[in-house]
């Protein structure tokens, strides 16, 4: 089982895509993606759309964590977008929903950007 | 102590795969039918699944280091009045004292694994008792359904 993994520049920033599962298996692919927006750098925010995620582990939720704080290091935003219920679901488990600025579309995502 | 009833009226399935991450999407995909059929809803069905992969993903990180060469295997049992999914693994055994839920309020990567598997069944055992390896075994009492 892979992920999808989609990738575009939107005004002063980028926006990821995932679609698939967030696993053990793929989230290093994951993990290497945002790695490129980070070496890259110049981004001022990053917004990952979570829609297409059909199931996401703890390996994926410390994914999100360290683009959490690699967005801190580098004074960018880090916004998640249209998280899909079973993303929701997770980030209720481990009580993450007031930690990420979640948004439900990406044009209010980008808002303000 | 365990009713006979409960014991005899068991069914019983049983997956074995090798330790690569790769599988994982394998058990989970079995295993969430069989919780439907045990009678979970849909939401409680997925914190199960999310929970059995976690244990999956600790044998494969812990137990094996990373060798995608050996097996877990993994046995779903569905009781009249529990259901339980027991993981075997042959590596290195658990040591319960590195074994604790972290903080929730302490945000970082990692440490999640026990939490979820806390949260969604009512036991967590480790049994390190039977020569190589472990055996986890996760269990979930039935909520009876009024009539």
């Amino acid at each position: 089982m892979n992920v999808e993994i989609t990738m575009e520049k939107i005004g002063a920033g980028h926006l990821m895509r995932l679609k698939g599962d967030v696993d053990m298996n793929t989230s290093p692919d994951v993990r290497n993606s945002l790695g490129d927006v980070f070496r890259q750098g110049g981004s001022k925010a990053l917004l990952i759309n979570l829609s297409g995620v059909r199931y996401m582990d703890s390996s994926g939720i410390a994914t999100l964590v360290e683009a959490m704080q690699n967005c801190m290091k580098q004074g960018m935003k880090l916004r998640l977008v249209e998280l899909s219920p079973s993303v929701r679901d997770v980030f209720e488990l481990a009580r993450l929903s007031s930690i990420f600025e979640i948004f439900p579309n990406a044009s209010e995502a980008s808002a303000g950007l | 102590m365990e009713d006979e009833r409960d014991r005899n009226s068991a069914s019983s399935v049983t997956l074995t795969v090798p330790s690569h991450p790769k599988y994982l999407y394998v058990v989970r995909s079995a295993l969430y039918p069989l919780i439907l059929d045990a009678g979970f809803p849909k939401k409680e069905a997925r914190r199960i699944v999310l929970a059995v992969d976690e244990a999956c993903s600790n044998i494969i990180r812990y137990a094996y280091s990373g060798d995608p060469a050996k097996t877990i295997t993994v046995t779903v049992e569905d009781h009249t009045e529990r259901f339980a999914v027991r993981l075997r693994d042959f590596g290195r055994k658990v040591d319960r004292a590195e074994i604790s839920p972290r903080d929730l309020k302490d945000v970082r990567p990692g440490g999640l694994g026990t939490h979820f598997m806390q949260a969604a069944f009512d036991t967590v055992d480790y049994d390190t008792s039977q020569g190589q390896g472990t055996l986890l075994t996760l269990e979930k009492k039935k909520q009876r359904v009024k009539a």
